[in-house]
């Protein structure tokens, strides 16, 4: 409990003296507004012009989310089927590592030229970006499950959709939710880079456009709200992490909890 | 279902001629092509209700892979395995099985899996949802407090020793009143005492519910301890070679397996075991 509150203590001192650095650097070395801004005037900036931003945030925030239960849902179906036979998994692999190595920037004019600009290739990208890390964990967890504890369900004669559900799904959560925590914040990257590239709307255009009339606080302001709703999601899916599968932990908290 | 519940009929009338678990001429290959091994060849067994057997023999004699034809895990190169007069795959038979490792599923807690098999199997699987609240659970419980696990079924895996582990393991085989019971080593990874200990713990079950067993050991006091017949088995080809009552009364106890007529026993069988092992290569 000690340790844990040293950890806790010891990361907010780090971000505190980051921004402090910041800060004070641009003070001593009198960098320029536009180069780059001091914490503070961003902070302002956010604040004063926060009725112009915050559409922009939620536009952002609903394009990565649903673009991100997308991912989900056909991440984990692809992975599943992949995880669950061994012919899938070594006939599926290297076409999944050839997609996943494609830079992603590079298919939103596709998708633009399918759907036209807007949320639709921001959902997209945001959806094959997040996609990758959950197929291939899933299917990673699914196929590493122990023959022992399948045996165990063989025995009773157990279905194959009842092995899947009883062990195979259990044992691939961990790897599960290790994927979400990357793929969240894959999906912001999809999102913001979509936005830059062709939309009207959302953070990514706010900062095309701040960084076109050289408004640089604003600029940052955009970063600024983009790390603090990618650090929160990322701090939500791990809270259902450690509910959902603090069994690999082995912390007493989840045995009582 | 059609099958009538067996563990409630008294022993007198289950005294059936038929064999409950036959394998006739089975012969079982790993590998393929010209780098098969013969793990079991031309192995006839018959096994009868309400019996427990032990197989022992040198390693890579076979002994598991008995085990796993007649569950069902494997299927025989050929020759048959029948199972209560049907073709392994196609009888009603509920198995439980037992392995050296206890298996636990690390995701549950102690009670839920020892109620694995009644999620899975019939006709208890058909209520699950209604009663694992209610009698599935009291079942759990009075089972776990059988082999002296009261007050742990809130536990995880991690948080109990082996021995805990695996005497829950020999729970979980048995909860769905299996007429078959595969025991795979299952104490064959414990320190001696605890072993002692489940010896006791297995044969009050098996007293006290019947099953047919078939336990696979290195251990020939083991064998002795808890079997009414033992087989031995020689490796390479895989074959049964002597087949013996163990006569001694129940219950039985540790200190009986310090008895002569015990100990000649097992000494007879570890002459027969070292006379079927493959030849050692030289030491060095």
């Amino acid at each position: 409990m000690k340790a844990q509150l040293r950890r806790r203590a010891g990361s907010i001192a780090l971000i505190v003296g980051f921004f402090l650095f910041w800060e004070l650097a641009c003070v001593a070395f009198g960098i320029k507004d536009l180069v780059l801004p001091r914490p503070s005037q961003v902070v302002t900036t956010l604040f004063d012009r926060l009725p112009a931003i915050w559409p922009h945030a939620v536009q952002t925030l609903y394009t990565t989310l649903v673009g991100f239960a997308l991912g989900i849902f056909f991440g984990v179906l692809i992975g599943v089927v992949i995880g669950s036979s061994r012919l899938a998994y070594d006939t599926a692999y290297p076409l999944l590592v050839g997609f996943s190595s494609i830079p992603k920037v590079a298919v939103v004019p596709i998708f633009v030229l399918w759907f036209g600009a807007g949320t639709v290739p921001a959902v997209l990208t945001a959806m094959i970006l997040c996609i990758f890390p959950i197929v291939v964990n899933v299917a990673t967890g699914l196929a590493t499950t122990e023959p022992e504890l399948e045996d165990v369900m063989r025995a009773l004669k157990a279905s194959k959709l009842d092995i899947l559900v009883n062990v195979g799904l259990p044992r691939a959560m961990p790897y599960f939710f290790a994927s979400l925590k990357v793929a969240i914040t894959q999906a912001f990257v999809g999102t913001v880079i979509a936005e830059t590239v062709a939309s009207n709307r959302g953070i990514g255009n706010l900062m095309m456009i701040a960084s076109s009339s050289f408004d640089v606080p604003l600029v940052f302001a955009g970063l600024l709200i983009l790390a603090a709703l990618g650090v929160a999601l990322y701090l939500i899916f791990s809270f259902i992490e450690s509910r959902v599968t603090g069994w690999t932990r082995r912390t007493d908290e989840f045995a009582v909890g | 279902m059609m099958h009538a519940p067996i563990i409630e009929a008294p022993p007198a009338e289950r005294a059936v001629r038929q064999p409950f678990v036959q394998l006739q001429e089975v012969t079982h290959s790993y590998g393929r092509l010209s780098r098969t091994v013969t793990a079991l060849d031309k192995t006839d067994l018959k096994i009868y209700e309400g019996d427990f057997v032990a197989l022992v023999g040198p390693s890579g004699c076979g002994k598991s892979t008995i085990l796993k034809l007649i569950t069902g895990l494997i299927t025989a190169s050929s020759g048959y395995v029948l199972v209560a007069g049907r073709e392994i795959g196609a009888e009603p038979v509920r198995v439980g099985m037992a392995f050296q490792n206890p298996t636990m599923l690390p995701w549950l807690t102690l009670r839920d899996n020892v109620m694995l098999p009644l999620k899975i199997v019939p006709p208890f699987r058909k209520d699950y949802r209604r009663k694992r609240k209610g009698e599935y659970r009291d079942r759990v419980e009075a089972l776990l407090t059988q082999v002296g696990l009261a007050g742990f079924s809130d536990k995880y895996p991690w948080q109990l020793s082996g021995g805990m582990l695996q005497r829950a393991s020999l729970c979980r085989a048995l909860i769905h009143e299996p007429q078959l019971l595969m025991l795979d080593e299952p104490f064959g990874a414990l320190d001696q005492f605890t072993r002692e200990e489940l010896w006791g713990v297995m044969q009050d079950l098996w007293l006290t519910r019947k099953p047919t067993v078939v336990l696979v050991t290195h251990d020939l006091k083991e064998a002795a301890y808890l079997a009414n017949r033992i087989c031995v088995m020689q490796a390479r080809p895989g074959r049964i070679i002597d087949d013996n009552e163990v006569p001694f009364a129940r219950p039985r106890t540790v200190s009986m397996t310090y008895d002569t007529d015990f100990v000649s026993m097992t000494q007879r069988l570890r002459e027969l075991i070292v006379a079927a092992s493959p030849a050692k290569e030289p030491t060095p």
